[in-house]
């Protein structure tokens, strides 16, 4: 547990390092970065919309890490589930139906799982690494989205845009306050969240998941397909994934364009890692996440600090946790040199 | 002449427990000397401490009449002291030479160390290519690559940490002989371990621990075996209790004219095999390892299915073709060799390792796991077995090898099997757990279930079992029944090939080592 909270204190130290030599005062920028974010509820409400895919999908990818199935594609998964859910938004016939939402997320819930269920066919059948298969679909899923919004679902009153028409009212979560973002499809998180912990901690078949990851031989020796714990935590990442895509173009963005995720995708594999794979640890692990984010843009737009630090400080935050499990792990020791 | 190695007045403590409790002995050159004593009797800490890896709380260690300060295995190894642990720390993937390499030399002029293990290995009779990777090497000769790394440092004190745990009989022999050359030419030997028989055959002087203090000295060559385990459990061993088995009419599990390629280029192939198990009684299955047993162990089980789905029959079905866990539907149970890793998840809580087999056992409702009744069965399990555990909240990896294989055994009788297949039962077990294990078999084959001990000491075989069969080189013997056959027989068969075939003519040895 250590591991965690060590790794994010030496990412604020090499993080204060990095802006002094920068130039800037680490202490305001620090302050800028971390906690001026927070200090509206137009942050909050930022903070939260941020955190909730991370968590949510973190959630997913973490049932099939916990079995050593590496999805490090969500960020495609999430992309196809943003494009069927929108495609069912956009084409439904009766665009105020009350029906169109619910469609829309089992759209992008299905979307997501048949994008992952490609590498777990391949991985259950041909014994394909799956590290390699999903992290390929993403370029797929990012040049299809591309064709998409430049081509066949450009919105032709959209001067030239490549973005497709906005969706109805009736496709989009209700934000609690029409001043803020934040909409309703926190509480999805929240219940992901549950099952998640349901899953991995009480449930026979996290059980089973868990016995693959640990000890592959014990799972052979038990009984327990390899197979199934393949499908099951491929399927896991993409539902929440494809599920996570459905909430950005039903929340935030209400249509589709050639960016629609900020990379959420691949931070919650971060995210997941921080918060030990455990459902509690995912919550706390995808709001440092969150703000990472908001920090990135705080410094960007009031500083003229680079966009590309909100990368840096996810990629220091990975290196040390993983450093600090290591070390937590082996001691290192000097070795006398030998007669 | 001052003894090689003289320990004064050990102590060491770790929270909760006296690991060592005043122990004093002394060595003298060209001796061999053994630590004998059950698991958890403090062996292992006091090796530790004679090689400086771990601080003793309180006396002193004299090498050659000369207090040794500053103690750490670097000092040791200037003084000559070497230990041979028991699980190798060796490379697979690079060769013998270049593992040593990095172990002892300073430099790194492969070909000349390379001339200097060849020379070396032949000399102890050992002989080890320094070319070979280690991923080829049988345990046997990673082993004897430990042992060379030693000998290099030419030692004067070496430690053998229960080195025969992973050999064959015949390698024991080698083994035996390289030690004894050792120490006709003034090498130190102590030699931990709890095989009672091995101690006799090789031993001048032992030392007995139990519970971390010195229960006596002997000479073992001079002492009955009763004797020292009296020493070694403080009690005199339970005597097994072997009723007259009454077979049932029909095979519990029945192999016809199984046959299977060899899982890999180390692996063997089996050749059509045949034989059966009835409920009430106990075949044994003999064999030097390397012949098959793991791959047929695999089969039966069901970590490896079949396509012929008839070869293998449970019960009167088919089951071949089914995997681990739909054969234990039929009633089957099974202990594996390996406990860590295989028969146990490592990082697991006891409770969580009672879920692994025995689920179907009212652990599991609707989906959920539950986790008082797993408690519950473990508790249950650690209470009738006697296993050394804080409870069913510790992890796996926590318990001793004989205390997990108690665990696993209990685990797995517990589910009350039909057919029951046990790998080494007894492998690393203390010989009172193991004189239990070994009743307790007896008690669950003569209750009506079917028992099969696949186990490479003929002894333990010839305890127990009703009937014997040998493996060798992939095929298996016809049944031999236990009263009408002996050791030599049995001996003959694990060496020889191809007898039922009719073909006899290659007098091949099939011994790995």
């Amino acid at each position: 547990m250590a591991a965690p909270v060590i790794a994010t204190g030496l990412t604020l130290l090499v993080g204060s390092l990095l802006f002094a030599v920068l130039g800037y005062d680490p202490l305001a920028t620090l302050q800028a970065f971390f906690i001026a974010p927070l200090n509206s509820l137009n942050g909050i409400s930022e903070w939260l919309l941020k955190a909730s895919p991370l968590i949510l999908i973190a959630c997913g990818l973490a049932v099939g890490f916990r079995a050593n199935v590496w999805n490090i594609g969500a960020e495609g998964q999430l992309i196809i589930g943003a494009i069927a859910a929108c495609g069912v938004g956009l084409f439904y016939p009766d665009p105020d139906s009350m029906l169109l939402l619910p469609l829309m997320f089992f759209a992008g819930a299905i979307a997501g799982m048949a994008w992952a269920a490609i590498p777990a066919f391949l991985r259950a059948r041909m014994n394909t690494n799956e590290i390699l298969v999903t992290l390929m679909l993403t370029y797929i899923a990012t040049l299809l989205l591309s064709w998409l919004v430049h081509g066949p679902w450009r919105d032709p009153a959209g001067f030239n845009y490549p973005q497709t028409a906005l969706l109805s009212a009736a496709a989009m979560f209700e934000p609690f306050d029409y001043a803020y973002r934040l909409n309703a499809s926190v509480f999805i998180t929240v219940v992901a969240v549950f099952l998640m912990w349901l899953f991995t901690d009480r449930s026979f078949l996290g059980y089973k998941m868990s016995v693959s990851g640990a000890a592959p031989l014990a799972a052979r020796y038990a009984g327990f397909r390899e197979s199934a714990a393949v499908w099951t935590g491929l399927l896991a990442g993409g539902a929440a994934a494809g599920i996570a895509g459905m909430a950005e173009v039903s929340g935030p963005l209400g249509q589709l364009s050639p960016q629609i995720s900020p990379g959420y995708g691949f931070a919650a594999i971060i995210v997941a890692f921080i918060g030990r794979l455990n459902a509690f640890g995912i919550v706390l692990g995808g709001l440092l996440m969150s703000l990472l984010f908001l920090g990135g843009e705080a410094v960007q737009m009031n500083l003229g600090l680079s966009a590309a630090l909100t990368r840096i400080f996810q990629g220091i935050l990975l290196f040390f946790l993983l450093a600090a499990d290591f070390f937590i792990f082996y001691r290192l020791r000097r070795i006398p040199e030998h007669a | 002449m001052p003894p090689r190695l003289e320990l004064r007045n050990i102590t060491k403590s770790y929270p909760g427990i006296i690991a060592n409790d005043d122990i004093s002995m002394s060595i003298m050159p060209g001796e061999i000397h053994a630590v004998l004593g059950e698991n958890g009797a403090g062996k292992s800490t006091l090796m530790k401490i004679i090689y400086g890896a771990a601080q003793a709380d309180a006396g002193e260690i004299f090498c050659d009449g000369k207090p040794i300060a500053a103690h750490t295995p670097a000092t040791s190894r200037a003084l000559g002291i070497e230990m041979v642990y028991q699980h190798f720390a060796l490379f697979e993937s690079v060769t013998v030479v270049e593992n040593i390499a990095l172990a002892v030399s300073s430099t790194f002029d492969l070909d000349a160390l390379a001339r200097q293990i060849t020379e070396l290995s032949n000399r102890y009779g050992m002989p080890i290519d320094p070319h070979r990777r280690v991923h080829d090497l049988s345990v046997g000769e990673r082993q004897r690559v430990e042992i060379v790394r030693c000998l290099l440092q030419a030692p004067k004190l070496l430690i053998l940490d229960e080195p025969t745990s992973v050999l064959t009989p015949q390698a024991v022999v080698k083994l035996f002989e390289t030690l004894r050359q050792l120490a006709a030419e003034g090498c130190s030997i102590v030699y931990i371990s709890h095989k009672l028989d091995e101690v006799q055959e090789l031993c001048d002087s032992a030392t007995v621990l139990r519970n971390g203090k010195v229960t006596g000295t002997a000479r073992p060559k001079e002492s009955t075996s009763a004797q020292l385990a009296r020493l070694m459990v403080g009690a005199e061993l339970p005597e097994m209790h072997v009723s007259p088995s009454v077979p049932s009419d029909k095979p519990v599990l029945e192999v016809r004219g199984l046959t299977a390629p060899a899982r890999d280029k180390y692996g063997v192939e089996l050749k059509n095999i045949s034989f059966e198990v009835r409920g009430g009684e106990i075949v044994g299955l003999a064999g030097v390892s390397g012949n098959g047993q793991a791959e047929l162990i695999s089969l039966l089980s069901g970590e490896r299915t079949h396509g012929n789905a008839l070869s293998i029959q449970i019960d009167g079905k088919a089951a071949a073709h089914l995997n681990a866990s739909e054969r234990r539907k039929l009633g089957m149970a099974f202990v594996p060799e390996e406990r860590l890793g295989r028969g146990a998840v490592p990082p697991h809580a006891l409770w969580q390792n009672a879920v692994l087999t025995a689920h179907r056992s009212g652990l599991v409702r609707n989906g959920l796991v539950d986790r008082k009744q797993a408690s519950n069965f473990a508790a249950k399990i650690i209470e009738r077995f006697k296993v050394k555990a804080n409870g069913p909240q510790s992890s796996a990896q926590s318990l001793s090898g004989g205390n997990l294989q108690k665990f696993i055994v209990g685990r797995e009788i517990a589910l009350e099997p039909k057919l029951f297949l046990v790998a080494q039962p007894t492998w690393g077990v203390d010989v009172g757990a193991a004189a239990f294990i070994r009743q307790t078999l007896v008690d669950l084959s003569r209750s009506g279930a079917a028992v099969l001990v696949i186990s490479e000491e003929l002894d333990e075989l010839f305890e127990i079992c009703d009937r014997l069969l040998v493996i060798c080189q992939g095929q298996v013997s016809p049944p031999l029944i236990r009263t009408k056959t002996n050791r030599e027989e049995i001996g003959l068969l694990m060496t020889r090939v191809d007898r039922g075939n009719g073909t006899n003519g290659r007098g091949e040895v099939a011994i790995q080592d």
